[in-house]
């Protein structure tokens, strides 16, 4: 299956998809030395984010969460690429500084957790 | 989104690895947000200053930004910084924080920035006119330059509003355009505050009420507000409603363009009076801690401390902070000798959101909403709001 969306951060990868329903605060919600969610109440909470192809409605929370996915990205936690249904400006920040690959306006329900999917940024799209 | 041939070369890495990031990131919020031109901008507030707030991967970043000599185009200040940069040791900060702090000014420094680290940027100086495209950081400035001062700025980030700074431009999108700018709803205030405590405590009143909906409010019964006033309810609104622009009848620059809004809500004597006991948490005698200067002082409230405190001396810990510029316009007048005389303690250059202070003290006294916010949410302080001439005679009891 191929999905189409729009190029936040350009770049390609292939990484097993990791799907929330919630959005994510990266400032408080997940810890920037291991990429593990800390959010209680959210369902991703104890999971990691780290390598995973990282799919979520929309980012929430304090604009200092852009710094949070650079570091993330710089020790090597981040995710291997984004997937919103609508991006904003935290993330959005965050994928451009920490160049992690990141494409939105998503249909991001028609996406199963835990199949292995290639992210063409590049060209906007998702398959698996 | 049009980009013009300069905009386009930076884009493309014409004018340097900074230059090209800090595009990027316009281009992207640009096309994310469905803007179609760059505007030029007059002038940008940076935030992310504290390095408490930033830690080392937002320090990294900045060194980054810092390391291909690129520098700012237009007048650019600093939010406050985690801690008084000349004075650091008084107020208790780790030597370790003061080096981490350093080295975050040292990049500031680096792409020309003027390292004044203050809240109310429009009392130094960085002062736009009606109708000017900014690019500001720090929620209560954004409120006070749009509402206020009728300048146009979206709420920045600090990587957007560095980028605004170093290429001169912002995404034309949000309330840099006239259609978000309309007022959406009236807001009847049936009480006339007095005072920067009761213009906190409105700010709550009416920020609690539209939370997150991102309205445009059109504020009606207001008869007149200071210039202190009006920095106190922008900061309040801001933290508590997310507001970035209220148009206020008789006051703003903007409020006679428009007709108020059908959909009304009323500010009532009991909603103020319900707000104001939500910042009264704390009992009187349990508080250690009494900070002035969220958003910082003016001369003239610096001057009104010095007149309170005048041979009196202080039994807790007293912050009053403020800007580097007025601070030394409070020591030329002679009132930085009457405040510290009675024990009084300058915090410059930062305050009380952003300093490393979190479980320090039990209970904050405070003339300001927005302070009692964070004393609750990042300080886990107990907070009481009160008068701000009380304030300081509560500090001396």
């Amino acid at each position: 299956m191929i999905l189409r969306g729009r190029t936040i951060q350009p770049g390609r990868v292939t990484a097993p998809t990791l799907v929330s329903r919630q959005g994510i605060s990266f400032y408080g919600g997940v810890d920037p030395e291991s990429g593990i969610v800390l959010e209680a109440g959210h369902d991703l909470m104890g999971q990691c984010i780290a390598g995973k192809m990282l799919i979520f409605p929309s980012g929430k929370g304090s604009t200092v969460g852009s710094y949070t996915l650079y570091r993330l990205a710089k020790n090597g936690h981040a995710p291997a690429g984004i997937i919103n249904a609508n991006c904003e400006t935290i993330t959005a920040v965050g994928c451009i500084i920490g160049e992690i690959p990141c494409i939105d306006l998503v249909d991001i329900s028609l996406i199963p957790d835990g199949v292995v999917a290639t992210l063409d940024a590049e060209i906007g799209t998702l398959s698996w | 989104m049009q980009l013009t041939a300069d905009q386009q070369a930076m884009l493309e890495g014409q004018n340097g690895r900074s230059k090209q990031k800090a595009m990027q990131i316009l281009s992207t919020l640009g096309k994310i947000y469905g803007a179609e031109v760059m505007l030029p901008v007059t002038s940008v507030q940076v935030s992310g200053v504290s390095y408490a707030n930033l830690g080392e991967a937002g320090l990294d970043w900045l060194s980054e930004m810092a390391v291909d000599g690129s520098r700012v185009k237009v007048l650019t200040t600093l939010n406050p910084a985690g801690m008084d940069i000349e004075n650091w040791q008084v107020l208790g900060i780790d030597p370790q924080f003061a080096r981490d702090q350093n080295r975050v000014l040292d990049a500031f420094a680096r792409m020309g920035i003027n390292l004044t680290c203050t809240c109310t940027p429009y009392l130094i100086g960085n002062l736009p006119n009606l109708g000017d495209h900014v690019a500001w950081a720090e929620s209560s400035a954004v409120c006070y330059a749009n509402s206020v001062l009728g300048a146009r700025t979206n709420r920045e980030g600090g990587p957007s509003a560095l980028a605004a700074a170093l290429t001169g431009f912002t995404p034309a999108y949000g309330l840099h355009l006239d259609e978000n700018r309309r007022p959406t709803i009236t807001v009847g205030v049936e009480v006339q505050p007095t005072g920067t405590w009761q213009y906190g405590v409105l700010g709550k009143a009416i920020g609690d009420r539209l939370q997150g909906q991102q309205s445009v409010p059109f504020i009606t019964g207001i008869g007149h507000a200071s210039l202190e006033e009006l920095k106190s309810f922008c900061a309040s609104i801001a933290t508590y409603g997310g507001t970035g622009l209220f148009h206020m009848r008789g006051i703003t620059p903007e409020v006679d363009n428009y007709t108020a809004p059908e959909e009304v809500i009323q500010i009532t004597q009991a909603d103020m009076q319900q707000a104001a006991s939500k910042l009264q948490k704390a009992l009187l005698d349990e508080v250690d801690f009494v900070s002035l200067g969220c958003p910082h002082l003016t001369l003239a409230e610096v001057a009104r401390v010095a007149e309170l405190l005048a041979g009196k001396k202080v039994k807790k810990e007293f912050w009053i902070t403020t800007s580097r510029p007025v601070k030394r316009l409070a020591d030329y007048a002679g009132y930085t000798t009457v405040i510290e005389s009675a024990g009084a303690k300058f915090a410059v250059d930062t305050c009380c959101v952003v300093a490393p202070i979190e479980g320090r003290f039990k209970a904050m006294l405070t003339d300001s909403a927005k302070a009692c916010y964070y004393a609750q949410a990042r300080n886990r302080f107990a907070m009481h709001i009160l008068p701000f001439d009380d304030v300081v005679l509560e500090a001396c009891r």
